[in-house]
């Protein structure tokens, strides 16, 4: 039994079991028909047969009739009877005395109109008329334990030659003389239908079995086989053993699935490769950090107690070569573990097409494990649309590594972080940032000591009345959070000059649609010109070449933990470099590093923190012009 | 009256202690030295330094900390930092902390005793000045420039270029220069690593660190045979490179701005 269940899994199981049911009631059915029309075949011909000796023994006893040799009729009907087929043959006349029969002792006895040999004609009290062959005939048997017999009557009718004989027996009214009835027995017959139900029987058997049989191969060879193959391999894989695949694959939608198995295997391949490796760079650089620290420190001593004793060898040239060499090997050692260094902190930028969702992938599956022990729960929502974007993988994953990392140490133990990717497109008002803006003679006027949103300002010098100070413009186009270093009155007449030169930044030629007042134009190198209302009555600003590039498209990410949250006081601070809230195990470097890398990719990144809910991290990428705004 | 001593040594190693020592006592100057910070710290309340040579890694208080905490207590001692965990992050940090210097392990003798001379130099200038009677005067970069420590600056031009050069108060840690050695054009530089040597008439060696990174496009021929430049006009004529900076905007965040000098 055990075996059996081994050999047909579940579902061949299930499979041979439906289709076999379903055979057995097709052919169960196709049988009984079968046999049923066979036997109506072969009972038709036995009437037939009847029918056709009924009317011989009619024939050719007319003649002893006619004559009325009675003898004559007895022996035909005697000679007739011997056959072993023929039951018996009798003659009744019309009052249903049987006159002549094979069976001796029956002569002479009346019938009664309701036996088998008088039904047909007398069923409903009916006078005989002629009838039908098929109402002729009966199938019945004599004792319940008898073999069945086939009676057929053939009604004598009145005749000319009859009631014109000699003898005048009988009317020349009476339409019915009598009747012939012949009864043969059905044995033949039945054994024949017997044989034929057990050929059928047997036939069905087979062909049950047969179908079985062959159901269960082709289950076994296309179901069975596959499913284990399926099986064994997910047992090679989650014993670990990454490098498996699933061999002789048809090309079924099994073969479909041992491939996307296959397929399956190899990326997770990768992807462990992958963590393999990033692990392996980040413990690399933990090892190169402990090695040059526990090297670096004997070697000092090396270096100096080589270097004094070379000082005091001046006399002895043999021995200054000696240590020369103990020099040389030492500065040598120094800068391979410098090379150690650099080589684990992989610095040099390297651009290409990358896909920011992989890119975090990666950078996750560094954390996985840390996550994992902090007992933190991750979830993703990834735009699987993202396009590919230029930018230094190792840079960009090494942003969302800092944003992982910090995120952690937010939230220590039990938590959520949340990851999401989308793409974003804004209008370049309120994004787009003046790097650099200059005075007619190309002064300078960005200031980067005063800033405004962490970003360095726009310096220019206000007249108003016989009042100067400076004001510092917002850096980012479209917005209006401006210093005013002096109070002025928001007038017509008032002066924006250039702080190096005083040249003056009005634009004479153009007035502002909101206020009618005058503009200041400043030139913003190779990218045209900033404009604005200079009484900043209102919040009039057109940056044209900007404008016309239209709408920016980005990609954005939000980094979203559960952690202890970042007090207003330090949200300002914790872009800027050394600052940490982490004692010693901070440099306070990571999120300034974000911002240089997300600078130079011309990104950006944004921050909203409530203390005790938890940070939210939004990057953003541009799509496609990755080009510095110079 | 607290005892005086020329230079304190903090290092959690015997052998580094020693060789600092070693190197100071040659150039005959008089050390204390300890394991930590924090019995610098009281070290520091009983005696006198006019130097103090800081590891980095330190058990419990470690270098940056106890720059801190210096500063806390309004001590100006100088103080030059040492790590074996020898990253540009290390080195930028410490500059923009306070230290005057910083000095990767394993060091040669000879790179020490310049490190130490200039820093000895660095103190003494200090405390003239603060007695004010007239005889140091030190020119201040340019308010727009910005700073890497005290010793490299650096200036933006409008075409984008980076124009970078020694300050005033590192020349004069120096004696009479000798000799220049410059990188070639289209070399590149690394912030916080060493650009410049400098080769004065004791034959001590010092390096100037670059102030940010990028690629040399220019060099100052002129100070190759007219090294006085650098001290007759260190912010303009005693330029040394132009470079393409690389990283501008981020490492610009990692410098002092020079108008921060006037206060
Ligand atoms: N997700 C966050 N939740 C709460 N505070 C944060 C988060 N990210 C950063 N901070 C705060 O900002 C400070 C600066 O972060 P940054 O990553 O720059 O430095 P660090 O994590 O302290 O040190 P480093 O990353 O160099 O090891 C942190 O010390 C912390 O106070
Ligand atoms: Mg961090
Ligand atoms: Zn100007
Ligand atoms: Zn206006």
């Amino acid at each position: 039994m055990r075996t059996v269940k081994k050999l047909f899994g579940k579902i061949s199981l299930k499979l041979i079991w439906v289709v076999s049911a379903t055979a057995i009631t097709i052919i169960g059915v196709y049988s009984y028909f079968n046999i049923k029309s066979q036997s109506d075949v072969l009972l038709a011909e036995v009437e037939r047969h009847a029918n056709q000796l009924s009317e011989t023994i009619k024939n050719s006893t007319r003649y002893g009739m006619l004559l009325n040799q009675r003898e004559n009729i007895h022996e035909i009907i005697n000679t007739i009877g011997k056959d072993p087929a023929i039951n018996g043959v009798r003659i009744l006349n019309k009052e249903g005395e049987i006159i002549y029969s094979t069976r001796k002792d029956e002569i002479g006895r009346m019938l009664n109109k309701q036996a088998e040999s008088c039904y047909a004609c007398h069923a409903e009290n009916k006078p005989l008329e002629k009838l039908a062959i098929k109402d002729r005939t009966r199938v019945f048997k004599v004792h319940a334990d008898s073999s069945r017999v086939l009676g057929i009557i053939n009604p004598i009718y009145n005749e000319s030659s009859c009631y014109d004989a000699h003898c005048h027996a009988h009317l020349k009214s009476a339409k019915v003389l009598g009747v012939l009835d012949v009864t043969i027995t059905l044995n033949e017959v039945d054994a024949q239908i017997r044989r034929n139900e057990i050929q059928e029987l047997l036939f069905a058997l087979v062909a049950i079995s047969a179908i079985g049989f062959i159901i269960g191969f082709f289950v076994k060879r296309w179901v069975d086989h596959p499913v284990k193959e399926l099986v064994k391999a997910t047992d090679q894989v989650s014993a670990g053993n990454l490098s498996y695949m699933i061999k002789n694959l048809s090309d079924d939608e099994l073969g479909a699935l041992g491939k996307s198995f296959n397929n399956m295997i190899k990326k997770l391949d990768e992807t462990s490769q992958q963590l393999y490796q990033s692990t392996k760079m980040a413990s690399l650089g933990q090892l190169a950090a402990g090695v040059a620290h526990e090297i670096n420190n004997p070697l000092t001593g090396v270096l100096t107690y080589s270097s004094y004793l070379l000082k005091r060898a001046k006399d002895n040239p043999q021995m200054q070569e000696d240590l020369n060499v103990i020099v040389r090997e030492t500065m040598r050692s120094r800068e391979i573990i410098k090379g150690l260094l650099d080589f684990a902190r992989q610095s040099t930028p390297k651009k290409s097409s990358i896909d920011v969702n992989e890119i975090i992938n990666r950078a996750l599956a560094v954390v996985n494990n840390q996550l994992k022990i902090n007992n933190i729960a991750l979830e993703k929502e990834f735009d699987s649309s993202l396009p590919k974007i230029t930018a230094d993988a190792n840079q960009i994953q090494q942003v969302f590594l800092n944003l992982f990392v910090n995120a952690i140490d937010a939230i220590g133990h039990d938590g959520t972080i949340k990851v999401n990717t989308s793409q974003i497109s804004l209008s370049p008002k309120g994004i787009t940032q003046i790097k650099s803006a200059v005075c007619p003679k190309a002064h300078s006027l960005m200031d980067a000591e005063h800033k405004i949103g962490g970003m360095p300002s726009l310096r220019m010098k206000i007249k108003s009345n016989s009042n100067t100070g400076y004001i510092h413009l917002d850096p980012i186009y479209g917005n209006h959070r401006h210093f005013f270093g002096i109070s002025f009155e928001k007038k017509d007449d008032l002066n924006l000059l250039c702080p190096t030169c005083d040249l003056p930044l009005i634009d004479k030629n153009n007035r502002c649609p909101e206020c009618g007042g005058p503009t200041y134009k400043i030139q913003i190198p190779n990218q045209g010109f900033v404009e604005g209302c200079a009484t900043f009555r209102d919040n009039w600003q057109r940056w044209e070449l900007i404008d016309r590039a239209g709408q920016k498209k980005f990609i954005g990410v939000n980094v979203q933990d559960s952690g202890c949250g970042i007090p207003t006081e330090n949200i300002n601070k914790i872009f800027e470099p050394f600052f940490s809230t982490k004692g010693q195990r901070g440099t306070g470097l990571g999120l300034s590093v974000i911002w240089g890398i997300l600078d130079n990719h011309n990104g950006s990144i944004s921050v909203q923190s409530e203390v005790g809910k938890g940070t939210t991290f939004s990057v953003r990428l541009p799509q496609g012009d990755l080009t510095k705004n110079v | 009256m607290k005892e005086h001593i020329d230079i304190l040594i903090i290092d959690d190693e015997d052998v580094v202690i020693d060789s600092i020592s070693k190197i100071a006592i040659m150039e005959g100057y008089t050390v204390d030295s300890v394991g930590d910070a924090n019995s610098a710290l009281e070290k520091i309340a009983s005696s006198e330094f006019d130097l103090i040579v800081c590891d980095i890694m330190l058990p419990g208080m470690d270098g940056f900390q106890f720059l801190a905490s210096l500063e806390a207590k309004h001590i100006d001692t100088p103080v030059i930092m040492t790590t074996g965990y020898t990253t540009i992050e290390n080195a930028v940090k410490s500059l923009y902390t306070g230290s005057i210097d910083f000095i990767p392990k394993p060091f040669s003798v000879d790179e020490m005793t310049g490190v130490i001379h200039r820093g000895m130099k660095y103190s003494y200038l200090m405390r003239q000045r603060k007695v004010n009677d007239g005889s140091v005067i030190i020119v201040p970069s340019p308010a727009k420039y910005f700073r890497l420590g005290y010793s490299s600056w650096m200036n933006k031009d409008p075409d984008g270029s980076v124009v970078i050069g020694a300050t005033d108060l590192f020349v004069k840690t120096l004696d009479q220069i000798q000799r220049i050695e410059l990188f070639n054009i289209s070399d590149t530089v690394t912030q916080a690593t060493s650009a410049v040597t400098f080769v004065c008439e004791n034959t001590f060696v010092h390096q100037l660190y670059s102030t940010i990174s990028g690629t040399i496009i220019a060099r100052n021929e002129r100070l190759l045979t007219e090294p006085e430049l650098l001290e007759k006009d260190p912010y303009f004529d005693g330029w040394i490179y132009r470079i393409i900076p690389s990283e501008l905007e981020y490492e610009m965040k990692l410098l002092i701005p020079c108008s921060s000098d006037r206060i």
